[in-house]
């Protein structure tokens, strides 16, 4: 399956606005963040286990347990600070 | 009427209130709150920008869920929330949220839930310029503090933020 994965704020100041991956199975989404994190450099800089990174799967706000199993959208952002 | 709107550009309170009003003589209290950007912030002094960044769809649909749960919880007969984006200075209005009920009581409570939910909740970040530089905003614990009154999970904030 393809995903999109989009970043925001910090994180897209340091990874770009996104990337098309391909997925061979259904992964979850901590899944997918540890294998973003093994590429290294900026990357495990700003998606880290130590680092408040938190993710939505098609537009909803959801757990890194959450299971990617189809095409969509995945995003990664630091804690929200609107208002 | 339920509505978000997402812009860059200012809004007019009185255009919005009227607009929440319009077409219902049941309506007898509106409240309203306005963020505006401050030019100090922890720790920071002699903010003069403040960039606002969103997740297009995604904030609006966010919100919309926001009201419903609010609309859920108490008796109220309209609302509207607009958030700003992009680049503001200090002073500069930069959320509006607008809740119209028959009696004040619930408007009041309906307010600052959605204010608080939004704060937690929304896909806004903020990035701060001083004479020190740029940096993102970190999110707050007494945000999540305000969340948690209402039975709303916050954000677990703990782990290291981002700079």
């Amino acid at each position: 399956m393809r995903i999109r994965i989009r970043y925001f704020a910090s994180l897209r100041e340091a990874l770009g606005p996104g990337e098309e991956l391909e997925l061979e199975t259904s992964a979850t989404i901590g899944a997918v963040r540890t294998a973003l994190v093994q590429r290294g450099g900026a990357y495990a800089q700003v998606l880290g286990p130590s680092r408040a990174v938190r993710c939505a799967w098609n537009r909803l706000v959801v757990g890194e347990e959450a299971t990617v199993d189809q095409d969509g959208e995945l995003a990664f952002f630091p804690p929200v600070t609107g208002g | 009427m339920f509505s978000v709107q997402i812009q860059q550009e200012d809004f007019d309170l009185r255009h919005e209130v009227a607009l929440l009003r319009q077409a219902d003589p049941g309506v007898g209290a509106v409240v309203s709150f306005i963020g505006t950007v401050r030019d100090r912030d922890e720790g920071v002094a002699g903010i003069s920008l403040l960039e606002l960044e969103h997740y297009p769809g995604m904030t609006e649909s966010a919100i919309e869920t926001m009201m419903e749960d609010a609309r859920r919880r108490f008796d109220i007969r309209a609302a509207r929330i607009i958030h700003r984006i992009g680049q503001l200075k200090p002073q500069e209005q930069i959320v509006l949220v607008a809740v119209a009920s028959a009696h004040r009581g619930q408007a009041f409570l309906a307010c600052e839930f959605l204010m608080d939910y939004l704060k937690t909740q929304a896909p806004f970040w903020k990035k701060q310029t001083s004479a020190q530089g740029s940096e993102w905003v970190d999110a707050r614990v007494s945000d999540d503090n305000a969340a948690q009154r209402w039975g709303l999970p916050g954000q677990h904030l703990s782990s290291t933020p981002h700079n």
